[in-house]
C-alpha cells in the first residue's frame, strides 16, 4: 500500500527520447492501468519505477520517500514479468521463497552447506514454509509447489509469479502485460482473478498492458502513453466517454469510434458531411473532426446515408459497416439487435444524438462543445 | 511390396567406410591393450598377433606401478586440470556475465578484446610467461602449471554467448528479489548455464589433463609431474625396452577420460558439439 509519485520523469536510448517529462500520481490502493501503443514507453515507466533502469531526469517519490538511486530491492515493490521470469531450476516452492530467504535470512545463514547448521535458521524456515503455504492455498497452487516451473502450463506459472510478488507483501505490485502469454480463455480468468486479489490485498497495483478490455474492465484508473507522453487519466468511464485527445478516442474502444470530417463555421456551429448539427463550440473556425463510437450510431433514421458493405454478426451484437460517399469513407455502427439486420448493398439512413458527439481540433486536441444557441436560450427557463 | 527388402548397397557401403575409418582411429589403442597383455617374449616375436598366448596384463601394471609412482602422477593430474576448471569457473562467469548482461562504457571494446585474445596461440605467449612466473619464483610448482590458464578467453567468450540467451526478465526478477550482482552469477546464472559449464569444463579438463607442453616446460621435480609427461618419462627412464609396462601404465593414464567419457557420453557429446572442438 503505497502511493507513488512521478514528476517530470524523463528517459532516452542512445540519444532517443523514450519518456520526454511525466508526471502522474499514483494513490494509495489504486488499480493504474497503463495502456498505450507498442513502443510508447509502458515497460520503460514501470522499470524505472521498479528502479530497474534509472531515469535520466525528474523524481520518484514513494509514500513521500524519494527513491531515486536506491536499489530495485530496497524500494520494496514486487514486480510480474511478462514471461514470469521464474528461476528455471527451482521448485515452485522455492521460487517463492527466494524474496523471503534473501530478506530474511542473513547472508551466512544463505550458504549452501553452512548456513541450515546455524541456530535460528530453522525456526525461520519455518516461518518462510508457512507464508508460502497460506499464499499457495490462497492462489490455488498448493499441490503444484514441488513442480519445477518447466512442468507447469502457463496460467500455473503465471499464478507462481503473482505468489513470488506476493510473499513478501510489498508496497505495491508492478505488472508487465502478465497476461499476454495466455490464451484468450485463460485471459478473461486471470483477469477476474486479479482485480479479486486487488480488492483482498488492498494494494497499489500498476498496471502495464496494451490490452484495453484488461485496462477497462480491472483498473480503478486507466493512464494512457503514447510517444512516451502520458496524455491522459482517468477512470475507465472518463476516458471512454471523455477522451481529450483524438489519439486516445481512438486507442480505446474496440471497435474503434467513427472519426468523420467537420466543419466549425464562422458562427460556432459545426458541420458534418454537409449536414449542421445542433451543437457550437467557441473554436476558430476550420477544419475539424468528430467522433463518434459506434453504440451511439442509430440505424435507421438521421440525415445521413451510406450503405451496407460488411456484416459481423457475433450473436449477442452485429457489427455493420457503411461507405459513406464516394471518398472511401467508412463507419462502424452496432447494433444490439441482430434480429433485423439491413441487407448486404442497401442504403441505410443514419444519424447520432447531438450529446454523442466528440469534436477534436486538427491537433487532435479535444474541443469543447455546447448545445446550440437557440436551445441555451430557453435554459435559463428550466432551471 | 518390392521395395520392402531392398538391398542396402549404400547402406553396407556406409557401414564399411565407417568400420575401416574406425579400424584405423582404434588401432593404436587396441594395439597398446594388446602389448600391454603381453610378455616381453612375445612382444619381440616376429609373429604379429593381437591376442596374447599368455595373458600378462596384471604382471605389466604391477610392473608398471612399482617402477613409476602413478598414482602419484594421476593425481597431479587431477589437482591440475581440477584447479584449473574451478579458477576458470570463477574467472569466466562474472567476466561473461558483466559483457552479457551489464552496459557498461567500453563494454564492446572489452569483448573485442576477448575475442582477439582466442586468436593467440598459447605458444606465443608461452615465453612471456615463463619469464613471468620465473621473476615470481614460482616455476616448478602447481601454481606454474595452473595459474597462466586461470583466465580463459574462451570460457568468457562461450559463457557470454550462452548468457545472452538468458532472458533479460530473469535477471530483473533477481534483482527484485534482492539477490546482489555477484549472486545473480552463481544463484541465477550458473545454474541455468549448466549445459555450458559442462561443456566448457570437458573442453577445459580434456585439453590440461592431455597438455604436454607447458608441463615440459614449467616442470623439473618428479614428484609435480602430470600424467603425459609421467608416460613420456617412463619411457625414456624407467622401462627402458619394456614395452609392456610401458604400454600398461599409458592405458592408466587415459583411463580416467575414458571412463569420465563412458559415464558421461551424452554430456560429452552436447559439450563438443557446443564448443565446436575436435
Ligand atoms: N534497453 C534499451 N535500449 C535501447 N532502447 C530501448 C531499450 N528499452 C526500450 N527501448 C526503446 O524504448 C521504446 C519504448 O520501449 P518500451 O519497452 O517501454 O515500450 P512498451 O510501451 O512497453 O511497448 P510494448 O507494448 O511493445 O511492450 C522503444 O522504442 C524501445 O525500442
Ligand atoms: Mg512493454
Amino acid at each position: 500500500m503505497a502511493q507513488i509519485e512521478l514528476s517530470a520523469i524523463r528517459k532516452s536510448f542512445d540519444g532517443t527520447d523514450v519518456l520526454n517529462g511525466i508526471d502522474f500520481r499514483i494513490g494509495d490502493g489504486e488499480f493504474i492501468s497503463l495502456v498505450g501503443p507498442s513502443g510508447c514507453g509502458k515497460s520503460t515507466l514501470l522499470r524505472i519505477i521498479a528502479g530497474l533502469e534509472p531515469q535520466n531526469s525528474g523524481q520518484i517519490h514513494i509514500d513521500g520517500r524519494p527513491v531515486d538511486g536506491i536499489r530495485p530491492s530496497a524500494r520494496n515493490l514486487a514486480m510480474v514479468f511478462q514471461s514470469y521470469a521464474l528461476y528455471p531450476h527451482l521448485s515452485t516452492f522455492d521460487n517463492i521463497a527466494v524474496p523471503l530467504r534473501m530478506r530474511r535470512l542473513s547472508a551466512i545463514e544463505r550458504l549452501p552447506l553452512l548456513g541450515p547448521l546455524l541456530p535460528g535458521r530453522r525456526a525461520k524456515e519455518r516461518g518462510i514454509r508457512a507464508d508460502i503455504e497460506t499464499i499457495a492455498e490462497q492462489l490455488d497452487i498448493a499441490p503444484l509447489l514441488r513442480r519445477k516451473p518447466g512442468q507447469l502450463s502457463g496460467g500455473q506459472r503465471q499464478r507462481v509469479a503473482v505468489g513470488r510478488a506476493m510473499v513478501r507483501e510489498p508496497l505495491a505490485f508492478l505488472f508487465d502485460e502478465p497476461l499476454s502469454n495466455l490464451d484468450a480463455k485463460l485471459r478473461v480468468h486471470m483477469r477476474a482473478e486479479l482485480a479479486e486479489l486487488h480488492r483482498r490485498l488492498k494494494a497499489t497495483f500498476v498496471y502495464v498492458t496494451h490490452d484495453q478490455a484488461e485496462a477497462m474492465t480491472m483498473s480503478s484508473r486507466i493512464a494512457v502513453m503514447m510517444g512516451g507522453e502520458l496524455i491522459q487519466a482517468g477512470t475507465p468511464a472518463e476516458i471512454y466517454n471523455d477522451p481529450g485527445d483524438i489519439r486516445v478516442a481512438e486507442f480505446i474502444g474496440s471497435p474503434k469510434i467513427n472519426i468523420l470530417p467537420g466543419r466549425i463555421r464562422k458562427d460556432g456551429g459545426i458541420d458534418v458531411l454537409g449536414t449542421a448539427l445542433r451543437l457550437a463550440c467557441g473554436a476558430t473556425a476550420g477544419e475539424c473532426r468528430v467522433g463518434v463510437r459506434p453504440e451511439r450510431i442509430d440505424l435507421g433514421t438521421g440525415p445521413f446515408s451510406g450503405s451496407v458493405v460488411h456484416l459481423e454478426n457475433l450473436g449477442a451484437e452485429a457489427f455493420v459497416h457503411l461507405a459513406i460517399g464516394d471518398a472511401g469513407l467508412r463507419l462502424i455502427a452496432r447494433l444490439a439487435d441482430v434480429r433485423h439486420l439491413p441487407a448486404m448493398g442497401s442504403p441505410v439512413a443514419f444519424g447520432f444524438a447531438s450529446d454523442a458527439v466528440r469534436a477534436f481540433d486538427p491537433a487532435g486536441k479535444r474541443i469543447p462543445l455546447r448545445a446550440e444557441q437557440s436551445e441555451r436560450i430557453r435554459e435559463p427557463a428550466h432551471v | 511390396m518390392n521395395n520392402a527388402h531392398p538391398i542396402p548397397v549404400r547402406a553396407i557401403l556406409r557401414h564399411f567406410l565407417l568400420i575401416a575409418g574406425a579400424a584405423v582411429m582404434l588401432a593404436p589403442f587396441i594395439w597398446m591393450i594388446s602389448t600391454a597383455s603381453k610378455p616381453q617374449t612375445e612382444i619381440f616375436s616376429s609373429e604379429l598377433h593381437l591376442i596374447p598366448h599368455q595373458f600378462a596384463l596384471r604382471d605389466n601394471l604391477r610392473e608398471a606401478f612399482a617402477k613409476a609412482n602413478l598414482l602419484r602422477f594421476l593425481l597431479n593430474g587431477v589437482i591440475v586440470t581440477v584447479s584449473i576448471f574451478v579458477l576458470q569457473v570463477m574467472v569466466a562467469l562474472p567476466a561473461a556475465y558483466a559483457l552479457a548482461k551489464l552496459r557498461f562504457l567500453g563494454r564492446e571494446t572489452l569483448f573485442a578484446l576477448v575475442l582477439f585474445g582466442i586468436l593467440i596461440p598459447p605458444q606465443a605467449t608461452a615465453i612471456p610467461v615463463f619469464l613471468l612466473l620465473h621473476e615470481a619464483g614460482l616455476l616448478d610448482s602447481y601454481a606454474a602449471l595452473v595459474l597462466p590458464f586461470t583466465i580463459s578467453v574462451f570460457g568468457i567468450f562461450l559463457m557470454r554467448q550462452f548468457f545472452k540467451t538468458v532472458p533479460d526478465d530473469l535477471v530483473d526478477a533477481a534483482r527484485m528479489d534482492g539477490i546482489s550482482e555477484f549472486g545473480i552469477v552463481w544463484q541465477v546464472m550458473l545454474p541455468a548455464a549448466i549445459p555450458a559449464v559442462t561443456a566448457f569444463g570437458i573442453f577445459s579438463v580434456v585439453a590440461h589433463w592431455n597438455d604436454y607442453f607447458w608441463p615440459l616446460i614449467v616442470l623439473n621435480s618428479e614428484q609435480l609431474r602430470t600424467p603425459p609427461l609421467a608416460v613420456a618419462h617412463f619411457r625414456n627412464n624407467e622401462a627402458g625396452t619394456s614395452y609392456g609396462p610401458l604400454m600398461a601404465a599409458a592405458m592408466v593414464i587415459i583411463a580416467p577420460l575414458v571412463i569420465a567419457f563412458l559415464f558421461a557420453q551424452r554430456r560429452f557429446i552436447e559439450g563438443i558439439t557446443l564448443t565446436g572442438i575436435k
